[in-house]
């Protein structure tokens, strides 16, 4: 044991997660790592396993300590937990941010002109470019706002878009979240822990920071303010401490220096928002909100919401109180919509997507569903209205009976399936269990709508940490890493 | 500032404080203990069970408890999630209240706190509590005067830190009343006790412990301890920061901040049965206390401290919360997607 080779590196080696079979970011398939990456890879070389030890432990107790977590439901004692963060950060070349980057203005571009076009003219339904029964039956459509005008035509200010690599490489486009994505604030908080943790690596190997994040979204709130509102109140609306992501609320409200308020806070009045404050009302002009449209307000959408504030959808549709983000964004999340999200690329900026979507098939099309029902085995089966994870078929790992079970839901409600090929997502090395093996990631950057349209490089890494798995969700098993955007290529 | 969060404020100080009492209390009894020589189970109960009431939940201790023994009350004020005034539930609800107004206070606050809360439900803190209850219960109030400290030189003085400090007093003040009363039974309804033996001083200067106010005590009355001392010291003492005037004075001095109002006058309900508290124990003497009887001038200063509590909520915090419904309520929290 003791008869290592003097020119070996005595510290942390990463090389064990090459080869695994699948696309890596940091292995070529020879083994090599790739330019981006060298620096750590020499950085990592130096430290001692340990060191790293150490490393480990103290971020985890800092993430505890600070109450980093999110909450777990259905378990009544010990419902928050620590997103698990792994130490090894995921690189992006500049000329490869450059390219997601324009990728997702373009998206987010066209999913706003979209979302424009169905709540006014409905030109692309008219044009036959998205069959106007998609849209019109769509869960998250809200007819009720058709022909309303939202603050400076923004519907969508905040956008998590989930993105995949295949196994060439290419960065492929899984979802768009448009309500209330969730997660910046581990983006945040995972660079402050890098930064404590490899102080000395960041300048070295030149990365783009991210901490500007809060004053963008703050900026992007300020600009939705109603007409004649010179230094607007912004409140971020949760729907409170039971949350999951209640910790990113206030985190966030915290570093925006807004208040943080539940429906319980607020309070209509002739068709204006206030705070109930130890002081009497305090008029609030834009709402962040973090509450399902379902949810805002009880005496137009669910009678039985509790976390909603009654009279605010008068307010909004009187322009007294902008909205972030829009009612009704959640048609665009649809994952059916998303199956045309390239062709409105094509009708309203006449230009090819950058990011190509993952191939997808409408269990509602004939020939598609035809094709679904033969193949559940190797397909990914999604729920139109679901994320997070959840109401989702892997066909590869998936017993009889619930290959059965989908078919029977597929068969009923057509309109709420789609179907994908099994992608393998690209690999990072993790560290597991006492050393470093290639875990697969995905990759949540943030795009804000405002004056301008803001992306703050990087986002959000998630990795599934169990090996073989392909799910990244927190609620399932999956951890976060930070992402490091450089200024450079190497 | 959103009432919501007041009341976080409030509550949350108000926690920690009374999380922190109890920890005084018990661990000045256990010790106390070590002097007597064996105690039946009635004797037991004598000692234990006004102990008990000073939290308010005798009929729950009861009911899952035959013994009053000194591990079954420990446990049932330490570590029993189901009792809301144990130190554990405390430490659960300031933290929860914490969590609430997590953009209110200061990062060293929420840590301490945090800190403080997995301490408490991490199997350490049942084996520190097996090694030494003392050393448990210094570590408890550590913790709070800790958060006493952080609150006082980090958190910024403004409206809602008076909250806090509001929430903190009325709490001090409420338990000390139980401290002192503690002994009542020893004592004549009315009047003062004739003869004090041994046991009732040990007892006495137990009470006095439990309120950190030994040493302050002895500088002002010598060693020799009489229950008139006692009361005298814990209920009117100008300077001492756990007396029952001291805390009512900073109480007042909170609500006053709080509405900006002198206090010369006043400008609601709270104000006004505070200032007038004050005044009362400004201009009372020990004499007249005892001709009362201690328990029931005790008895009549958690009365009002109750009213100033009520009266402080209708006036800032009157929409308050929704009583009925609350796991409805949880449960639609959850539900929102977060995506």
């Amino acid at each position: 044991m003791t008869a290592v080779a003097k020119t070996e590196p005595t510290g942390l080696n990463l090389d064990g997660a090459a080869n695994n079979g699948f696309f890596d970011e940091m292995f070529g398939r020879d083994g090599s790592a790739a330019g981006h990456y060298r620096k750590l890879r020499d950085t990592f070389s130096q430290i001692s396993s340990d060191d790293f030890k150490t490393k480990r432990n103290s971020v985890d107790l800092a993430f505890l300590r600070q109450g980093v977590t999110f909450n777990v439901y259905g378990d009544s004692r010990g419902t928050e937990r620590v997103f698990p963060f792994d130490l090894v950060p995921r690189i992006i070349p500049a000329k490869e941010w450059e390219l997601i980057e324009r990728g997702l203005v373009q998206r987010i571009t066209a999913l706003n002109l979209f979302l424009h076009d169905i709540y006014h003219e409905q030109r692309i339904l008219k044009d036959g470019v998205v069959p106007a029964h998609y849209v019109l039956s769509g869960k998250h459509f809200r007819r009720e706002f058709v022909n309303f005008a939202v603050p400076k035509d923004i519907y969508i200010h905040i956008c998590g878009t989930d993105l995949i690599r295949d196994d060439q490489g290419n960065y492929l486009v899984l979802e768009d979240n448009g309500r209330c994505p969730s997660g910046v604030s581990y983006v945040l908080e995972n660079r402050r822990a890098m930064k404590r943790t490899f102080r000395n690596m960041f300048e070295q190997v030149g990365v783009r920071p991210v901490e500007h994040y809060p004053q963008e979204l703050l900026k992007s709130l300020q600009h939705i303010a109603p007409a004649g509102v010179a230094e607007p109140t912004i409140a971020l609306l949760t729907p409170g401490a039971h949350n999951s992501a209640y910790f990113e609320h206030t985190y966030l409200a915290r570093q925006m220096g807004i208040e943080i308020v539940e429906g319980r806070d607020l309070f209509v009045r002739e068709e204006h928002v206030f705070m109930r404050t130890t002081k009497g009302l305090k008029p609030v002009h834009v709402i962040y909100r973090r509450i399902d449209d379902d949810y805002l307000d009880p005496t137009v959408f669910r009678r039985d919401s509790m976390l909603g504030v009654p009279g605010l959808i008068q307010a909004y549709r009187a322009g007294n109180v902008s909205l972030a983000n829009s009612i009704g964004t959640g048609i665009a999340d649809d994952k059916v919509m998303y199956y045309f999200v390239p062709r409105m690329i094509g009708y309203y900026l006449d230009q090819k997507p950058i990011l190509p979507n993952v191939p997808t098939y409408l269990a509602s099309e004939e020939a598609d569903l035809k094709y679904i029902l033969a193949n559940l085995d190797r397909l990914v089966v999604k729920a139109a209205n679901e994320s997070g994870g959840y109401g989702m078929l892997m066909g590869p790992k998936a017993t009889k009976e619930e290959i059965a079970e989908f078919r029977k839901r597929i068969i009923a409600e057509p309109r709420n399936y789609i179907a994908q090929p099994m992608i393998s997502l690209s690999t990072h090395p993790t560290y597991v269990d006492g050393g470093f093996e290639g875990r697969h990631v995905d990759l949540r950057p943030f795009i804000l709508c405002g004056e301008k349209t803001v992306i703050v490089p990087g986002g959000l890494t998630r990795v599934a940490l169990r090996k073989g798995s392909l799910v990244v969700n927190s609620s399932q098993g999956g951890g976060s890493k930070d992402t490091w955007v450089l200024y450079g290529d190497e | 500032m959103l009432s919501r969060v007041a009341s976080s404020l409030y509550w949350m100080s108000r926690y920690i404080e009374r999380a922190e009492n109890v920890a005084r209390l018990l661990d000045v009894n256990l010790q106390l203990l070590l002097d007597f020589r064996s105690l039946d189970d009635e004797k037991l109960r004598a000692h234990w069970m006004p102990i008990v009431q000073t939290t308010g939940d005798q009929e729950s201790f009861v009911q899952q408890h035959q013994r009053a023994t000194a591990a079954a009350v420990a446990d049932f004020m330490v570590f029993r999630q189901e009792n809301p005034n144990s130190i554990v539930s405390s430490i659960c609800q300031a933290r929860e209240n914490a969590r609430m107004v997590r953009d209110q206070i200061t990062i060293e606050m929420w840590e301490e706190l945090n800190r403080l809360y997995l301490f408490m439900l991490s199997p350490q803190a049942r084996q520190r509590w097996q090694d030494s209850p003392t050393d448990f219960f210094n570590e408890i109030k550590a913790g709070s005067l800790q958060l006493v400290g952080l609150s006082y030189a980090t958190h910024i003085h403004n409206e809602g830190w008076w909250f806090s400090e509001a929430g903190r007093f009325i709490e001090r003040a409420d338990k000390t009343s139980r401290i002192l009363d503690l002994r009542y039974h020893t004592l004549p309804a009315r009047g003062l006790p004739k003869v004090v033996n041994q046991t009732d001083a040990l007892e006495w200067s137990a009470v006095l412990r439990s309120c950190s106010g030994w040493d302050a005590f002895k500088s002002s009355y010598g060693a020799e301890v009489h229950p008139r001392h006692v009361a005298e010291f814990l209920l009117l003492n100008e300077d001492f920061p756990r007396s029952i005037r001291f805390c009512v004075e900073r109480l007042n001095d909170a609500l006053r901040k709080i509405s900006g109002v002198s206090d010369r006058r006043f400008s609601n309900d709270a104000e006004k049965l505070c200032g007038r508290l004050a005044a009362e124990l400004q201009f009372a003497t020990v004499e007249e206390v005892f001709n009362a009887g201690l328990h029931d001038y005790i008895d009549q200063i958690q009365l009002k401290l109750n009213q100033i509590g009520n009266e402080l909520f209708k006036v800032y915090i009157f929409h308050a919360f929704d009583p009925g419904g609350a796991e409805h309520f949880v449960q639609q929290e959850e539900q929102q997607q977060q995506a």
